[in-house]
């Protein structure tokens, strides 16, 4: 479980080096913004997309590079903190004092604390304090902050981030900027706005004369679904990580992504939870780790665990296949049954790490066809693979023959990054492969010099065509010449492309076997599919839907069994007084609501409860209705409504 | 008499098939010619050749024996589908618009509940469609003669069943005519169906029936339904909504809980009395609840590794998280927050963790500014944990956004764990996306079937008698403790709210008309000393004052009508 930790660290780097990587570009240009100094103030508007809950870690990514590089003065503002001008310069005020303290801590540090709470909170102390600072800066600098001074400038710019640009109010916005641009000359101020939608927004927000005395600059930060992509390269494609993820998980996650809230951060809170539901539920599960350490916790395994090994499926169908000598010893020596495992684990290790290579060489290839039969990114092509035999759907079929129409130079160039990727790899059984895909190259090199030969030939029998006037013969000859071409063999270039296509074909059938066939594999790959969609995407309203409408589904209870669309009148209180309110329209009258509900108790009590005291029933019925219609009204199936007396009203529609 | 789910079901099968109104006409007078009559034995003949002829049918062709097979198939599965399995259930199947419904649906639904007998074999259940798809044959002949002896037993018009209607015409139009006329059009056949509404009206008040009238005012639903099949479904949604929202006036009945003999139930005896009761299927319930204590362990490492828990499901969580929480979080610095309390606050949960669990003495000016030392502290102090459950999350006063905002943004806080339960349907749509992801929110479906108690014991709930008789003994009690004068000018003021109690725009006695009347009456003699009074009344809650859009104040008795009338009652004998 310190594995899981270490992992959650290694996804936070992954994303914050995502966000830095993109802010990079993004502060060249701010550097450029900040040498405008006019009436205007330089503004930078990033659009970031509708993944809001991934900007958080952007914008820190991007303050930080600012303060390493351009600014110590850096002020993040959130929409929430601010909801009138006075709080938004409080804000500002607090953040930039704050990054001064960082600057200098041994310096005046409580005259600061004073200004934070006492000095009103001004634009023109602000501009106090700013002189002051660089003055400071500028006078004892040369010692103390060589290192920090030569990287900032002279009169370093404030910087002032907007998280949230569209859920500030106009009016605080208007008149900040206004405010600012009236002190530009004295404080350096950058902005940036961070845009969800389109940079249309600050033109709808701020009105001609407030934006006018911006000068903006848009900047578009890469889409998500490339962030996701370059994660899921960076985790699932990799055999570095021994934790991997099931088709269907993979699918649940992905569809999250892309259905739901396009956020990198949910799919990889997805993946933590893939995680830490596998090591919970998975007792194997300490045989998931790295290469180096599988010997060590092979040999430390308890009896026990040892027999989980065997009760695995996959394990079970790999011993029907041995000999039955050999069966016997994996099923009672525990210490053969160590080294075996030990051997099938890293066979599988070695199957993720030519899996992997394999896949993205069938990706350089399946990416270029007209239509995307295998789909365009490779996280789709990864899921095929996983699912079942690749080769054996319809999508390879398609693919495969759209491969063999392939161009010589393109065909050549996928050869090339091919071999690239095979070489990059780490697995050691791809040196025959590489070669063999390097004379392929080699082949279609020689073959140009042919070509050109051939072409002759070609010239020559048109020639001839040309000869013949007569029209019968001219008809004869066409025909044979049809009938050749159809009859001859494939000229070499197209013999050649058969011949890569099926190689790279037996690549595919040789590595990329679905993991579900694979020894052992339970230990590495989660594939709890439902369990990860009932936490990460629950559906509350159908599981109350469920519970009122059949609760025999909950309760494992023969008198609830009622198959069709009805419900037995001896379900709980609450069921029947929802079944009986979707009959209503609108307007609910309780006392016919009550009538009826005791109709229907009083038929299910009925055979015993004929002789006690009715009145003293008839109480019980009423409390109990009573308290079914406070619990409706707790779910927010009814209110109760003024229009009629003794009347509630209806909150959801329908309901049949 | 069907349930909506059959309507829905057949509906959704398409495979009904429509007769022209020739057919239709040429039917009734060769076979049901005899309908006319006001015989009943001859009715039920005619009914059992309706049988006999069901039986030529199945013998003769092969065809229509296959068709009915099929539909009945179709109705079978689609009878299985709205309760099939929780989690494949759409959205649109849970809660689709609004139909219209006729005001005495419920009446049925229960007599037909009531009717329901524990072995599932009885006739009752033929009436739901669903219940064909066992026995096809001999339960459509049941259910041919089970309508029509219903149609002879009682003189209710809400047996003019709808689907066993519908399957009644289809069995009974001859075969050649249903197969050639089986891609019919659909305006025509709600033409006919018109038609044949009107001809069991005419039957029914043929047979004496005393709702004829009301029969053909209010068609059975059937016909609205039959008009969506013609129209995309979308289409009739929208047009359904505008149905349901036109008319402003709601059918329904107009008795009252007053009416009712029975009095009401205070909160106390509604207490007792529920607690005699026994709970029905408390095994079944105690298992359920045993199941969900098993990922206690779970929730504990979920809960470490920064995620937070949210239960939903119906039933009250509230013993659950108890038991989480002594089982679990005995050890632990934790904070429970009864969410239900109507008059808890963000501010003092805040309040609470400041005051009680990091020790600070000291206001602050807003909540923002306390969540801000909250973070402080929690961050530099990394030793510091804390446990938070919340009963109903998404109560009244929580639910706001500034307050799910800070709770929120409190949750995001590493070193603070919470679990949380909501309950209302609607409880997903307090978060947007960033408040999500705040939240981190791991979700976890624990139905209970538990009653909410605690949790609706805070409700003003419509049925329980608690305003109600605690202002009427108040109102008595200080009203015997003034003068004569002032319960004079009470008694004028609930007169005259009671004169306008029909006018639901009634903004109150204005105090010049007020001022008016007691002069005439002579119960005072200055608009001083009329206000003194009504100070007195104020401060013990018998009015209230409230300026209008012209500034003019008006007064209020907030007392419901009913309470008044006894009140006056009351006053009168006493007088």
């Amino acid at each position: 479980q310190i594995q899981e930790d270490l992992n959650k660290q290694l996804l936070n780097n992954l994303v914050s080096f995502l966000s830095r990587s993109h802010s990079d570009f993004q502060e060249k240009t701010t550097e450029w913004t900040c040498r405008m100094k006019f009436r205007e103030i330089p503004t930078a508007a990033l659009v970031l997309g509708v993944n809001v809950t991934d900007h958080d870690l952007t914008f820190r990514g991007l303050s930080d590079v600012l303060q390493d590089n351009i600014t110590p003065y850096v002020a993040l503002l959130e929409a929430k903190d601010c909801p009138g001008i006075k709080n938004l310069m409080q804000k500002l005020m607090g953040q930039l004092m704050n990054c001064d303290i960082d600057v200098d801590p041994l310096e005046d540090e409580d005259c600061v604390q004073i200004s934070q709470n006492r000095i009103r909170c001004s634009m023109s102390s602000l501009i106090s304090w700013y002189e002051s600072v660089t003055k400071k800066t500028d006078s004892e600098t040369p010692s103390k902050k060589r290192n920090s001074s030569s990287r900032h400038w002279q009169s370093p710019p404030v910087v002032v981030i907007f998280k949230d640009m569209e859920s500030f109010t106009t009016k605080v916005l208007q008149d900040f900027i206004v405010i600012s641009s009236q002190h530009i000359h004295e404080l350096p101020l950058v902005l940036i706005f961070g845009i969800a939608t389109s940079p249309m927004i600050i033109h709808r927000l701020l009105p001609h004369s407030v934006s006018s005395l911006l000068c903006i600059e848009l900047f578009q930060s890469l889409s998500c679904k490339e962030h996701l992509s370059t994660i899921i390269d960076k985790l699932l494609l990799t055999s570095q990580f021994p934790f991997k993820l099931g088709e269907k998980v993979l699918q649940v996650l992905i569809n999250i992504f892309l259905y739901h809230d396009f956020s990198v951060q949910n799919f990889i809170k997805g993946f933590q939870l893939c995680i830490v539901e596998h090591f919970y539920s998975q007792p194997l599960s300490v045989l998931c780790c790295h290469v180096v350490d599988i010997k060590k916790r092979v040999y430390s395994l308890s009896h026990d665990q040892c027999e989980n090994i065997r009760r695995l499926p996959s394990f079970r169908r790999y011993v029907e296949k041995q000999e039955s000598g050999k069966q016997i010893e994996l099923l009672t020596n525990d210490s053969f049954l160590k080294e075996e495992t030990e051997k099938l684990l890293k066979d599988l290790h070695v199957y993720h790490e030519n899996y992997v290579s394999i896949l993205r060489c069938l990706h350089v290839f399946t990416s270029s066809l007209p239509k995307y039969p295998l789909g365009k990114q490779i996280r789709e092509l990864h899921c095929a693979c996983l699912e079942n035999r690749v080769w054996e759907t319809e999508e390879y079929e398609s693919s495969l023959q759209l491969a063999r129409m392939l161009n010589k130079t393109d065909l050549v160039t996928m050869l090339q990054q091919c071999v690239e990727i095979l070489m990059s790899s780490s697995g050691k059984e791809f040196d025959r492969t590489v070669e063999k895909l390097k004379e392929f190259l080699t082949q279609f090199q020689n073959l140009e010099a042919e070509v050109s030969q051939e072409r002759d030939v070609s010239v020559s029998s048109q020639k001839e065509l040309q000869k013949k006037t007569d029209l019968y013969h001219l008809q004869k000859t066409l025909l044979e010449l049809k009938e050749s071409r159809r009859s001859k063999k494939l000229t070499k270039f197209e013999m050649l492309r058969f011949e890569v296509v099926d190689y790279i074909d037996s690549l595919v059938r040789r590595y990329l076997v679905p993991a579900d066939d694979r020894t052992l594999h339970e230990i590495v790959y989660f594939n709890a599919a439902t369990v990860l969609r009932g936490h990460l995407n629950a559906a509350p309203r159908t599981a109350l839907h469920t519970a009122l409408n059949n609760p025999h589904w909950y309760l494992k209870n023969q008198a609830l069994k009622c198959d069709g669309g009805g419900i037995s009148n001896k379900a709980p209180d609450i069921c029947i007084v929802y079944k009986l309110h979707l009959e209503c329209g609108r307007l609910i009258n309780l006392v016919d609501w009550l009538e009826a509900f005791s109709t229907v108790v009083m038929a299910a009590e009925e055979p015993n409860a004929e002789t006690a005291s009715s009145d003293q029933v008839d109480d019980i019925i009423h409390a109990r209705f009573i308290r079914a219609v406070s619990e409706l009204e707790l779910l927010g199936f009814i209110k109760p409504s003024k229009q009629k007396t003794d009347h509630v009203a209806r909150l959801t529609w329908g309901g049949c | 008499m069907s349930r909506p789910e059959g309507i829905r079901s057949s509906r959704r099968s398409l495979q009904v098939k429509f007769v022209p109104d020739e057919d239709v006409l040429k039917h009734i007078s060769d076979d049901a010619g005899t309908k006319v009559r006001k015989d009943k034995a001859q009715l039920s003949v005619s009914v059992k050749r309706f049988v006999k002829k069901l039986e030529n049918i199945s013998d003769n062709e092969a065809q229509e024996i296959l068709e009915e097979k099929n539909y009945v198939a179709a109705l079978g599965i689609c009878a299985q589908d709205p309760v099939g399995n929780g989690s494949n259930i759409s959205g649109g199947e849970v809660y689709s618009f609004q139909t219209p419904k006729r005001s005495n649906k419920m009446a049925e639904l229960a007599s037909e509940l009531a009717q329901t007998p524990e072995q599932n074999v009885a006739p009752d259940h033929s009436k739901c469609p669903e219940k064909m798809a066992k026995t096809p044959q001999s339960s459509t002949m049941f259910l041919l003669m089970h309508v029509f002896s219903l149609l002879f037993q009682s003189k209710k018009r809400e047996f003019v069943s709808t689907t066993p209607y519908r399957l009644r015409k289809r069995l009974a139009a001859p075969d050649p005519y249903l197969e050639s006329e089986s891609e019919y059009s659909a305006s025509c056949s709600e033409e006919e169906d018109e038609e044949e509404q009107k001809e069991v009206s005419t039957v029914l008040s043929d047979q004496k029936t005393p709702a004829k009238t009301k029969a053909a005012s209010t068609p059975p639903p059937r016909n609205s339904l039959a008009k969506k099949i013609k129209e995309p479904k979308m289409g009739s949604l929208v047009e359904e909504y505008f149905e349901a929202h036109s008319s402003s006036k709601v059918l329904t009945s107009d008795r009252t809980l007053q009416k009712l003999r029975k009095r009401r139930l205070n909160q106390q005896t509604l207490h007792d009395l529920l607690k005699n009761a026994p709970l029905a299927y408390a095994a079944e319930i105690r298992d359920l609840n045993q199941q969900h204590e098993s990922l206690f362990s779970k929730w504990m490492l979920q809960l470490h590794l920064g995620f937070n828990i949210v239960l939903y499901g119906l039933g009250s969580k509230r013993d659950l998280l108890e038991k989480f929480r002594t089982s679990s979080l005995q050890d632990s610095v934790h904070l429970v927050v009864n969410g239900y309390f109507p008059s808890i606050t963000v501010r003092s949960i805040l309040n609470s963790i400041t005051e009680e669990v990091l020790d600070h003495i000291g206001t602050f000016r807003s909540p923002l500014d306390q969540l801000e030392f909250i973070t402080k502290r929690f961050k530099e102090d990394s030793s510091l944990e804390l446990y938070v459950l919340i009963h109903n999350l998404d109560s009244q006063m929580l639910r706001g956004e500034r307050s799910q905002q800070i709770l929120a943004q409190l949750s995001s806080l590493p070193s603070i764990y919470l679990i949380a339960s909501i309950d209302h349907i609607n409880a997903p749509l307090m978060w947007d996306q960033a408040k999500l992801s705040l939240y981190n929110w791991l979700w976890y479906e624990t139905t209970t079937f538990n009653p909410y108690v605690e949790e609706t014991s805070y409700e003003n709930s419509l049925l329980v008698q608690q305003s109600g008789s605690l202002a009427f003994s108040s109102l008595m009690h200080v009203l015997h403790s003034l003068t004569l004068n002032a319960r004079g000018i009470f008694r004028l003021l609930a007169q005259h709210q009671l004169e306008k109690k029909d006018n639901p725009s009634y903004p109150g006695l204005s105090f010049q008309d007020f001022y008016q009347q007691c002069r005439e009456a002579f119960l005072v003699n200055s608009d001083l000393t009329l206000r003194a009074q009504l100070t007195e009344f104020r401060d013990h809650k018998l009015i209230r004052t409230k300026r209008g859009a012209d500034g003019v104040e008006y007064l209020l008795i907030p007392v419901d009508d009913s309470t008044l009338t006894d009140f006056l009652e009351k006053e009168d004998e006493d007088v």
